[in-house]
């Protein structure tokens, strides 16, 4: 490696910028992946739910009798065998709590009422069904505006004060309301406005659905007194510290491993009550009990995402400059307040709806509501309800340039925060730490051709009068600003730990060495690029660098993957840990050379004598050294950890343009072209990051242009199977044309922002604009997601397009 | 409980002999009898295609077969498909493309992918993206996919003709 040039010796690492090959994939392509459903441990038995098929109803009994007597089962637990423990009750994330087995009622259909354990899934699946449960149903309130009318049935008679973890609430079914920004600014500008837009933005409920569901095995060893649980945790030291709270075991007597997991998206953030049930069963029998949920579990009772009703008003001059922005939310949290957000963030961080506009004053006001639906409100591949505040501010920006007939992509560049602006401090209290939105749009605009494509469409709309054609193009057009990697502890905790990561080294005496973290992948493909970043600090090559997470026994506490903050934070603290090592290696070369370390240079993967570029010592020299040497003042070998509590969140942004086709007769679109430009910042592995827009953006579409988690009036989930629920398959799936520019952030020590879930932040807004962009010229304002088929034919047919 | 039935199998060329209730099925007997957990379960509909194996020369979804329907059968399960030393084409091109993230579809795409070409060995993007559908991947948005099978279908073609 000596006689190389440092760039070939940087190209050796693999390090920052590389598209390195996964080292991942080598198992997964084999069947060789560890997920939780792949672990078998001797006498291991099968948990499951009674579930009830009421949305709201009391629950006077609970027979189990000839369930256990149906052969191989073990074990019938209700909330009645959970009370003494005070198990049958949880915590959530947001401060509520939780039934984890019914306790005299049920809120939400396929809430969990009994856990049956068995020695096979077979068994368990016949015991299940004989469990007889006697229900008496309630009325049901699926409608979050009802719910908070006067006299509406009170949902969870549990709370008795009308306060809760976020302040007064003003009504049984009422959670929090929760308020950011100027209200009275905001409407004093408002009421003196050349012009204001008024609309109802929709963002409706759906769900996660990673193609692995949520499962665990728990396994309690009476012997040692350990409890180990492997599961599908998107935060594994957390849950490690929710079990010891609950469970009252110490928290070094338990260890939570997340294997592999199959896909989270923001399902697997919170702890749902299967995973206390089997670790409850398993105490109970003393033999490891596993817990996996089917398709139509997952999609019923684990976490949703969105349901948000936001009433906006936006304010601005005659010539296009946006002077105002309110924003009042309905948020529907369903049968328990589950969301998964900081502490003290209940709406999470919706107050990023200015976007990327200079708006000099906002307000935003968000009422949490109760409703007989299952609970949640994660993060579905976006930070903290940022998706919820892109689409409503992309789609206002839309409403607005048809009151001011501006074209939208020109009104959103008259507003967008100017480059010299940052760091931006935005109306609502957000310092946006770095961005060049004008750069972005330009070149977005002019990769798909915008001009042209306005005049296409301005055919297309003269032909379909002229009678020559039933299709409709539309452009629709978005540039988001998201928020992501909390966070800075300051002001950023899940259940009181502060949001930091962490990144922990040890470099072995040949040059190689292992690397844990905080954090935990679900595809993201951290063994690959956290090694990168590591070989780029310490001059070793990221093949010789093992990445491990996820087993609390091994990894240093940290807050764990979802809002994009692997890289932001954990990967903040690997490039600082790669500092420590550095700094510390620094010292050993300077002995082994015999000069003083201020003598020294850093070059790729040595340090060399300042003027003598013939003397150097490599990190693999050093390496060894560290554990062979005795030198005077220093511990032998070399390892490091570090805890990286970011300064500021970082702001990723980006431009996406969909074009779609539209039958106005059939409601069918095609997918013509989309483009994504993201900017997350320093890169750190090209290929990775194109592969996080396509599925980001795959997801976006899914959102836009189908999925939903529809109820009838009685509460009766109308999604719970693959059937009904619309996953896009690779026929249905557009090509992605994907771009970027680079702004790094200025605060994170490799600039780098983030970037797995800005396709879905930024796509959903570009599909959704599309489909109303289409019909914009025959007085189409505004209509809900998703954009089905029939819904688009709807919009067709109440516009009297079909004669 | 219904009687158990001895059944035989061919699962990656070699000969099982199982004894299964009538109603189990196929997905469970391989993934917990016969601890292949190569091909996985994503919903127990036969939507999602992560289950999917090949069975008498077609692609099955296992969790919708019941293990005595498989009685006689040949299947090939992921495992079988390459080894180590020897990854299968469709391996190396999963991974040289970026197809797979998360990892919990890809046996059942590559396994899928695998029967595709043996019934299809010069397919165009169109067609690959019709002869996949029946397998969901909800990381990838499948572009990379469809690229690692075109340029496997590539190299197979192009190893036919160098040993022709």
């Amino acid at each position: 490696m000596n006689d190389l040039s440092p760039e070939d010796r940087k190209a050796a690492l693999k390090g920052l910028g590389t598209s390195r090959k996964r080292v991942e994939d080598v198992r997964f392509t084999q069947g060789k992946g560890n997920y939780v459903d792949d672990i078998r441990l001797p006498g291991m038995l099968h948990g499951d739910f009674v579930r009830s098929p009421y949305a709201h109803a009391r629950v006077k009994s609970v027979n189990a009798e000839a369930a256990k007597a149906v052969p191989g089962v073990v074990a019938v637990l209700t909330a009645a065998d959970l009370a003494p423990l005070n198990l049958h009750w949880m915590p959530t994330l947001a401060g509520d709590r939780q039934m984890v087995l019914a306790d005299g009622k049920v809120l939400f259909q396929g809430q969990e009422v009994a856990f049956v354990v068995a020695k096979d899934r077979y068994a368990l699946a016949d015991a299940i069904e004989k469990v007889e449960v006697d229900y008496e149903d309630l009325p049901v309130i699926v409608d979050p505006f009802q719910a908070l009318e006067p006299g509406a049935t009170v949902l969870r008679e549990d709370l008795t004060e009308l306060t809760g973890a976020h302040g007064p609430r003003r009504h049984p079914n009422h959670i929090f309301r929760w308020e950011a920004g100027d209200r009275e600014a905001t409407e004093q500008v408002i009421g003196a406005a050349d012009v204001v837009a008024k609309e109802m933005i929709h963002y409706p409920r759906t769900h996660p659905c990673p193609l692995e569901t949520c499962g665990c095995v728990a396994s309690m060893d009476k012997v040692n007194g350990k409890l180990t649980v492997w599961g599908t945790f998107q935060a594994p030291h957390v849950v490690r510290t929710v079990a010891s709270l609950l469970s009252g075991i110490e928290e070094h007597n338990i260890r939570i491993v997340s294997p592999d997991i199959g896909g989270g998206f923001g399902n697997k953030v919170g702890v749902y009550p299967g995973y206390v049930c089997a670790i409850v069963a398993s105490i109970v029998t003393g033999v490891p009990v596993k817990w996996v949920e089917d398709r139509m579990d997952n999609l019923m009772a684990t976490a949703f995402a969105r349901d948000y009703w936001m009433q906006g008003r936006i304010a601005a001059t005659r010539d296009g400059r946006i002077t105002a922005l309110d924003v009042h939310v309905t948020a529907d949290h369903g049968a328990f307040d589950a969301c998964a957000d900081p502490t003290k963030f209940p709406a999470g961080f919706f107050h990023i709806c200015t976007g990327s506009y200079d708006i000099p004053v906002a307000h935003v006001a968000v009422d949490g509501v109760y409703t007989n639906k299952a609970p949640g409100g994660v993060a579905y591949r976006c930070s903290f309800r940022v998706t919820e505040a892109a689409y409503f501010i992309e789609r206002m920006i839309e409403v607005l340039a048809i009151e001011l007939g501006i074209d939208s992509a020109e009104l959103r560049r008259r507003n967008f925060i100017r480059k010299d602006q940052f760091p931006y401090q935005s109306a609502l209290g957000w310092e946006y730490d770095s961005g060049d939105y004008h750069t972005a749009w330009d070149k977005a605009l002019a990769a798909v051709g915008y001009d042209a494509l306005r005049a296409e469409q301005a055919q297309r709309i003269a032909d379909f009068r002229a009678g020559k054609t039933r299709k409709l193009l539309g452009i629709g057009v978005a540039h988001f600003t998201e928020i992501v990697g909390a966070g800075p502890v300051k002001n950023c905790d899940i259940l009181g730990m502060g949001m930091f990561d962490s990144c922990e080294i040890r470099i072995h005496p040949t040059g190689s060495a292992v690397a844990r973290l905080g954090t935990i992948s679900q595809g993201q493909g951290h063994a690959t690029t956290y090694a990168q970043i590591l070989a780029s600090e310490i001059g070793l090559p990221a093949d010789s660098i093992t990445i491990e997470e996820g087993d609390t026994e091994t990894a240093p506490y940290g807050l764990g993957t979802y809002g994009s903050r692997s890289t932001p934070v954990a990967g903040a603290a690997a490039a600082m840990v790669g500092r420590k090592i550095r700094a510390k290696a620094q010292m050993i070369a300077a002995w082994m050379l015999e000069v003083h370390d201020g003598d020294l240079d850093w070059d790729v993967d040595r340090f060399v004598v300042k003027g003598a570029p013939e003397r150097f010592k490599t990190m693999k020299d050093i390496a060894y050294a560290s554990y062979h040497s005795a030198i005077p003042g220093l511990e032998p070998g070399l390892e490091a950890v570090s805890y990286y509590d970011p300064p500021n969140m970082t702001y990723p942004f980006g431009a996406y343009v969909a074009v779609l086709e539209i039958d106005v007769d059939t409601g069918v679109h095609e997918v013509r072209q989309v483009y994504a430009l993201d900017d997350c910042g320093t890169r750190i592995n090209p290929m990775i990051i194109e592969g996080q827009v396509h599925g980001g953006a795959t997801e976006a579409y899914a959102i836009a242009m189908g999925q939903e988690m529809a109820y009838d009036e009685i509460g009766n989930c109308k999604n719970a199977t693959l059937m009904d629920f619309f996953l896009p398959t690779a026929w249905e799936t557009p090509h992605y044309t994907t771009d970027h520019t680079e702004t790094p952030s200025p605060h994170h020590p490799i600039g780098a922002k983030g970037v797995g879930e800005s396709p879905n932040v930024g796509g959903v807004p570009a599909f959704s604009n599309a489909v109303h962009d289409a019909f914009r010229a025959f007085g189409l304002r505004q209509s809900h997601m998703p954009h089905d088929h029939y819904r688009v034919w709807k919009i067709a047919h109440d516009l009297g397009m079909h004669g | 409980m219904p009687r158990k039935q001895a059944i035989s199998l061919t699962v990656n060329g070699e000969i099982r002999e199982l004894l299964v209730e009538p109603r189990e099925l196929l997905i469970h007997v391989l993934r917990e009898g016969l601890g292949l957990t190569g091909p996985h379960i994503g919903c127990e509909t036969s939507h999602c295609g992560a289950c999917t194996v090949d069975m008498n020369g077609g692609s099955v979804k296992a969790c919708t077969v019941f293990a005595v329907q498989a009685d006689g059968a040949e299947i090939t399960t992921i495992e079988g498909l390459g080894s180590p030393g020897a990854l299968h084409v469709l391996q190396e091109t999963f991974r040289e493309h970026h197809g797979l993230q998360c990892g919990y579809c890809t046996p059942g795409m590559i396994t899928r992918a695998h029967r595709l070409l043996q019934e299809n060995p010069r397919p165009t993007e169109a067609e690959v993206r019709f002869g996949m559908a029946g397998n969901l991947c909800r990381c990838t948005g499948y572009q990379n996919i469809v690229k690692a099978i075109l340029a496997a279908a590539d190299r197979m073609a192009a190893m036919q003709e160098a040993a022709e």
